[in-house]
């Protein structure tokens, strides 16, 4: 291992350590722009020139390997001196319009003009002005403010592996952009603001709203699929500006889905502030105590087993927790959290989570998607393959309908045939897997949400243990998830009971005659047409699908505005945190169930969330574990029988608008407005990287 | 004066048919098979010995860039061929190219077996049209006589050759932007380490040699290390090609021994200075990025790296660039400042934005429109931009500018003096 | 192209397919580089199809040059904007490249861009209303010893000044292309009164290395002391 000196520490790094981060290790900041650790490196912006001894140029630390014996200066004349001119050169055309800049207060070259700028400019040229391009809906660009730092560039091309964004031109005239304008067609566009070191690239709807000073910063999860990023809510004054992707490697790195940064405009769109009762057809306001009341005398009314309860997708766990211990009271097993009809089964944990990890992707060799679409079910699991597919000796192959990943995916199959031939063995990727190092599948709700759902996962599951995915340092068996809430939901067992029915089965019943209560806990993504004579509690916070086919609605919270638990597609349990208060009379779920629970004389035991939680850990104690991933007992799950060959069909349509939170968010809308346009997702540009 | 005999490009001048049948006739692909069975090692041996340092402008010694080469690789390596001569004052590969294209094919196969090369591409710049014409009929008929290809010469060596022509950018004279462009991508130089030898075309170990570097090699490795070394001084040895241009009765290229004083080139070839030498102001010894030398360095100046250096300027491509009393010295420098601005790829900081900032400030300078504390700023503004980015344009691009500076400020102050004489307030600001 | 040539509002085509001639062409630059390598060749097609559109680069054709070679559009458009001989508008049927770079200035550019703006009525980066000229200024194309040079197309005119640059603009407007080269009539880069060197006939021999080396050998060698 190399030894170097840093402004006289002696320090021993790895081979292939560059000088910028063995500075880091040492703790010492060397200003930079477009050196990013998780982009390719590029060395254009010169700012991190460090001096080495016996080179007769400074060097940038960010590209160079440290060699045995380099005696390294960061603070010397030199290295001071060509920063200094560096800086002196990246202010000379961009604009001092810092109090007009959307990226004031979180700028870098604002920051590192500070340490490295001249007190005045000793340019009496003109400034360039560079013509306004048109990114689309998310991102706003100011060019005139660009740096050239190519990190947005690098970003597109190889995180999210839609190369639309280019340097045209050269020299001084070179301009960041699509060249022929269009609207950046990558789930994760967003991020490229965060990576913009300057005030080129900003946030289209966060444009003038607030200076990062004024933020209250919540720190929080995302629910908007299953993957959990981690976010950092940003509010003023009650109302949520902003969400940023907050760092976790295991999860989503340091990106967020253009959804999880953009939607949050829904949260006060067609939002549910009040409670509502229907009379003659029409839903009328109400107060609380009526609607609690009315709900209570409802549920006592009938016998258990004609109620049922169906959890949708954005659940917290407690809420969920709760509303099972409420009607298990009462007798109900018509209890369903798969909204979909996906055939999940809640015996086996590791039969219904993503076992490999979303950072274990970066070990595995060969990948077989079995319906799904992990770019619009789950962009950041996507860039994760996609990673892992950058570093090369990685085959994807897909069964299903053909697919763009922004990668190389063969195509074996289009459904329930080639499943079957994969347990028979009859089928090429039987032997990839099994030939394979670090294999690994995934199974997606569009396998799973048919009839013969539950046929494909013990198929799958079958595919899993005889083609060596199962070992004991490495379970290749993932169940890919899009609603933040499942896991929670098959976690907490809020699946029917015995003699309960499903999805299915509910709505049947509701038809029928035989379910009588409907209580929906945020279900929007069901048929509700035709619910019979069945009386429909929704308690959520959008006023879309479920609440308009409700005879009482109960107007709860949102994600950002309760504590709450959820768990990813992974089963790893975090916290979201409330930012802002639910708007006007709308409560925090768990405390609207525990008023019901009161009104039917049957209180639920806990008076606070922290009581709730005690509850729930003593019967689920996986749930109290939070930031961890707890290892599962393999075993059986699934059902032996027939699979229907048909093809499966993703359920991701419309990445834009998957929930009730999107589909009130403009901003989404004009995502989708944009690309019913331009297809979303670009024809195949067929670099595949 | 070097004699006939020890010139090596005997069609400098077209004079002769340029075509295999011609080549033939003026020894080019005789003796080509045996110098390729006196192996490897032999041929790099002898470059090295020879003391043939490289002719594109920087001066490395060529043997011991041949001999970075892999001695054993399980992935392709390449030669690859620098004919995009684009430096101002320089236009010596384009005789090469389109007058002795054999020579420089003879150059590809021995310098190839030399660094154990399967392939060979000369990336040729996009306005020698004509130029790539004989050069692309060249390789045809090498390949038709068994030359190149499987074989070759019948040595038992394989290596095959294409031609690459450019676009139009002067960065694809640097050996990474030239591989960079190779690749199907912007001119953009890549940063070092990784070199070439290590990572280079396709990310399979490469060498990029100049035109004439490996022309001339083909003399080298056929006459030998000690007649080329016997030419010029130590450490600046064999012939050069150098091409005069600007102020001169006869502006013309010229092989001449390397190390002839700058004043018999000029007098000797070029049919002296207009005017007579007395009537010199300066000249750019070495391409448009060396450094200005005033007349009174020219005067005793030889014509060769370590001269020149010397004298704070450089060999360059050995392109002179000669300028009479009757130059305006400063706008001749101001176009070369408009030259690199125009040149810059645009990705490092300094050569992108300092380049544009130097050029309006020279320009500036011509009519004296500027401070005279604006010359300090500028000097500084040069030492900003040299050594801090990733190839050496930027570098280039500053020499002429302190060359200015540091020989005709009186000039440049004068003119500020006189602007400000004219027109107080306007220059006041 | 750098400087974007300036002129009125054009179309651009909606398709570009190269003809079948050309695609041939296409395919044996491609077969240049090694497999998975193809966007080599992307400068060699765009050129193609530079010529195949009268001279200039539509979109379209930048397009289909990026499918062809399995590249990312963008990646397409960065190149053709980045190198100079890729003109994005059209161009006269003449693409007058008029070199003002410092060895071309020296010896009388200035005369050669001054001559066909007046002969022609158009400054730089302008076509001429009839479509057959366009002038613009190029930067050094590499033949400072036949100074000033006027590229016409392909083709380097050198040795001009203004007469011989009118002299040419004539001719092409009447339809004939002149002979390239010096206008002097000198061969190549000797100089125009008579060669300085290279004035012994070539000895093959001498040049592969077969006879020994000339007397003259060791006195260069002499020198080398001196040095």
């Amino acid at each position: 291992m190399p030894k170097v000196t840093i402004d006289g520490q002696e320090l021993e790094v790895p081979a292939g350590t560059t000088i910028f981060q063995a500075c880091q290790q040492l703790g010492i900041e060397i200003p930079h722009f477009c050196y990013h650790e998780r982009l390719l490196i590029a060395g254009n912006c010169r700012m991190c020139l460090v001096e080495v001894e016996k080179s007769p140029k400074p060097v940038a630390s960010c590209a160079m390997p440290v060699a045995d014996g380099n005696v390294i200066l960061t603070q010397s004349e030199k290295a001071k001196k060509a920063r200094h001119g560096v800086m002196e050169m990246l202010l000379i055309n961009h604009p001092l319009d810092c109090p007009i800049c959307d990226q004031g207060g979180e700028c870098d070259l604002q920051d590192e003009a500070m340490a490295y700028g001249f007190d005045r400019s000793r340019y009496r040229e003109n400034k360039r002005a560079v013509p306004e391009k048109d990114f689309g809906p998310l991102v706003a660009t100011h060019m005139t403010r660009c740096i050239h730092c190519t990190r947005c560039i690098r970003f597109l091309a190889d995180v999210a592996g839609v190369p639309e964004l280019g340097g045209t031109g050269r020299g001084e005239d070179m301009e960041i952009g699509t060249y022929i304008e269009r609207a950046l067609s990558s789930e994760l566009s967003g991020n490229i603001i965060d990576l913009c070191p300057v005030g080129a690239l900003t946030s289209k709807p966060y444009a003038f709203v607030a200076r990062p000073w004024e933020l209250r910063k919540t720190e929080s999860v995302d629910v908007l699929d299953a993957v959990g990023s981690n976010i950092r809510v940003d509010a003023r004054d009650g109302r949520i500006l902003r969400v940023l992707p907050r760092l976790n490697e295991a999860v989503n790195e340091e990106w967020i889905s253009d959804k999880s940064r953009f939607a949050i405009d829904g949260l006060v769109r067609k939002r549910l502030d009040r409670p509502y009762i229907r009379r003659n057809g029409r839903l009328v306001e109400t107060d609380w105590r009526s609607a609690i009341e009315l709900a209570a005398e409802r549920l006592k009314a009938v016998p258990g087993e004609r109620i049922a309860a169906i959890a949708g997708d954005l659940c917290d766990a407690e809420s969920m927790f709760a509303l099972k211990l409420l009607l298990g009271g009462l007798g109900a097993a018509s209890l369903d959290c798969r909204q979909d009809g996906a055939r999940l089964d809640a015996r086996c944990r590791p039969g219904y989570v993503f076992n490999t990890t979303i950072a274990g992707i970066e070990n595995a060799d060969a990948c077989l998607l079995i319906g799904t679409d992990p770019r619009h079910e789950a962009a950041i699991v996507n860039a994760r393959l996609r990673k892992r597919y950058l570093r090369g000796g990685f085959r994807v192959a897909a069964i299903g309908p053909a697919l763009d990943l922004t990668f190389p995916v063969e195509q074996v199959g289009e459904g329930g045939e080639a499943v079957s031939a994969l347990v028979r063995g009859d089928h090429e990727w039987a032997s990839v897997l099994e030939a394979a190092k670090a294999p690994m599948l995934v199974l997606g709700q569009g396998a799973l949400a048919r009839p013969d759902g539950a046929q494909i996962l013990w198929a799958a599951r079958a595919i899993a243990e005889t083609c060596g995915l199962i070992r004991p340092e490495w379970n290749g068996f993932n169940v890919l998830h899009r609603a933040a809430a499942r896991v929670g939901g098959l976690d907490l067992g809020f699946v029917p009971g015995p003699g309960g029915r499903d999805v299915a089965g509910i709505l049947a019943g509701c038809r029928s005659g035989e379910t009588e209560i409907l209580y929906l806990l945020g279900a929007d993504e069901l048929d509700l047409t035709d619910t019979g004579s069945a009386f429909v509690i929704y308690q959520g916070h959008h006023g879309d699908r479920g609440a308009a086919h409700a005879d009482l609605v109960l107007p709860g919270a949102a994600y950002t505005e309760k504590d709450g638990t959820y768990v990813n597609t992974e089963g790893r349990v975090q916290l979201a945190r409330r930012a802002v208060f639910p708007p006007g009379e709308a409560r925090e779920d768990w405390a609207i169930l525990r008023a019901i629970s009161a009104a039917l004389g049957r209180a639920l035991p806990f008076d606070t969330l922290p009581e709730l939680r005690r509850h729930m850990a003593v019967s689920h104690p996986g749930l109290a574990e939070t930031d961890e991933l707890l290892p599962g007992v393999w075993g059986g799950f699934g059902e032996v029988g027939t699979i229907a060959p048909a093809a499966f069909a993703y359920p991701v349509t419309d990445f834009y608008a998957t929930d009730a939170i999107s589909r009130a968010s403009p901003t989404m809308a004009e995502c989708r407005e944009t690309f019913a346009r331009e297809p979303a997702t670009a024809p195949r540009t067929g670099t595949h990287g | 004066m070097l004699a006939d005999r020890d010139r090596v490009f005997t069609n400098l001048y077209g004079e002769h048919d340029w075509h295999l049948a011609g080549a033939r006739a003026r020894g080019d692909w005789d003796g080509t098979r045996e110098v390729i069975l006196k192996g490897r090692d032999w041929i790099v041996n002898e470059c090295k010995e020879s003391g043939l340092r490289g002719r594109g402008g920087a001066g490395f010694p060529t043997g011991l860039k041949w001999s970075f080469m892999p001695k054993t690789s399980d992935r392709p390596c390449y030669l690859v061929v620098n004919a995009d001569e684009s430096e101002p004052g320089t236009c010596k590969d384009r005789d090469i190219l389109r007058w002795e294209p054999h020579k420089l094919l003879e150059g590809c196969l021995l310098a190839g077996v030399g660094m154990g090369v399967s392939a060979t591409y000369i990336y040729i710049r996009g306005e020698f049209y004509n130029e790539a014409q004989h050069l692309q009929v060249a390789i045809d008929e090498a390949y038709a006589a068994g030359l190149l290809g499987k074989n070759a010469c019948g040595s038992g060596y394989d290596m095959d050759l294409y031609l690459h022509r450019g676009a139009g950018a002067y960065i694809c004279g640097e050996e990474t932007g030239l591989l960079e462009s190779l690749e199907g991508r912007k001119g953009q130089p890549r940063l070092k380490p990784p070199f070439p030898a290590a990572v280079g075309l396709y990310g399979c170990p490469s060498t990029v040699n100049n035109v004439e570097t490996i022309a001339v090699s083909t003399a080298v490795l056929k006459r030998g290390a000690a007649w080329f070394s016997s030419i010029g001084r130590p450490r600046n040895t064999g012939t050069k090609i150098f091409c005069i241009s600007g102020h001169v009765e006869q502006p013309c290229n010229v092989e001449e021994a390397m190390s002839i004083p700058m004043k018999e080139l000029i007098e000797r070839h070029a049919g002296g200075v207009r005017g007579g030498w007395d009537n010199l102001l300066a000249v750019i010894p070495g391409g448009s990025s060396t450094p200005v030398l005033p007349k009174e360095i020219c005067d005793t100046v030889l014509m060769d790296f370590d001269s020149l250096v010397a004298q704070k300027s450089g060999l360059g491509t050995a392109a002179l660039i000669v300028m009479d009393k009757s130059t305006d010295i400063v706008r001749a420098i101001a176009r070369l400042s408009k030259f690199y601005k125009h040149e810059s790829c645009g990705q490092c900081t300094p050569c992108r934005e300092g380049l544009g900032w130097v050029w309006r400030v020279v320009e500036r300078m011509v009519d004296g429109d500027a401070t005279v504390a604006e010359i300090d700023t500028l000097q500084e503004m040069t030492t900003e931009i040299e050594g801090h980015t990733i190839c050496a344009l930027a570098d280039g691009a500053v020499w002429p500018v302190q060359g200015l500076i540091r020989h005709f400020r009186p000039e440049l102050e004068r003119r500020i003096a006189e602007y400000r004489a004219a027109a107080p307030r306007e220059a006041a600001e | 192209m750098s400087e974007p040539v300036s002129g009125p509002p054009f179309e651009q085509p909606a398709d570009f397919e190269f003809t079948a001639e050309n695609l041939e062409r296409a395919k044996a630059h491609i077969a240049k580089y090694p497999p998975g390598r193809q966007a080599s060749a992307v400068l060699p097609l765009l050129d193609l199809a530079q010529r195949q559109s009268g001279g200039w680069l539509p979109r379209a054709a930048m397009d289909r040059v990026a499918a062809i070679l399995d590249m990312a559009p963008i990646r397409v458009y960065e190149v053709s904007t980045f190198y100079t001989m890729f003109n994005l508008r059209p161009v006269g049927r003449y693409l007058l490249q008029a070199c003002t770079t410092t060895p071309c200035w020296l010896r009388g550019s200035e005369a050669v861009v001054a001559a066909c703006k007046r002969k022609l009525g158009i400054g730089i980066g302008e076509t001429t209303a009839d479509g057959l000229f366009t002038l613009i200024e190029v930067e050094c194309l590499g033949g400072c010893v036949n100074a000033p040079i006027l590229q016409v197309n392909d083709d380097f005119y050198e040795d001009l000044d203004g007469a011989a640059t009118e002299r040419l603009l004539d001719a092409l407007k009447s339809g004939t292309v002149p002979p390239k080269g010096s206008a002097t009539g000198r061969g190549g880069s000797a100089p125009f009164k008579g060669k300085t060197a290279l004035t012994e006939p070539p000895d093959a021999a001498v040049a592969a290395g077969w006879t020994r080396n000339p007397p003259g050998a060791e006195k260069q060698g002499e020198k080398e002391d001196a040095g």
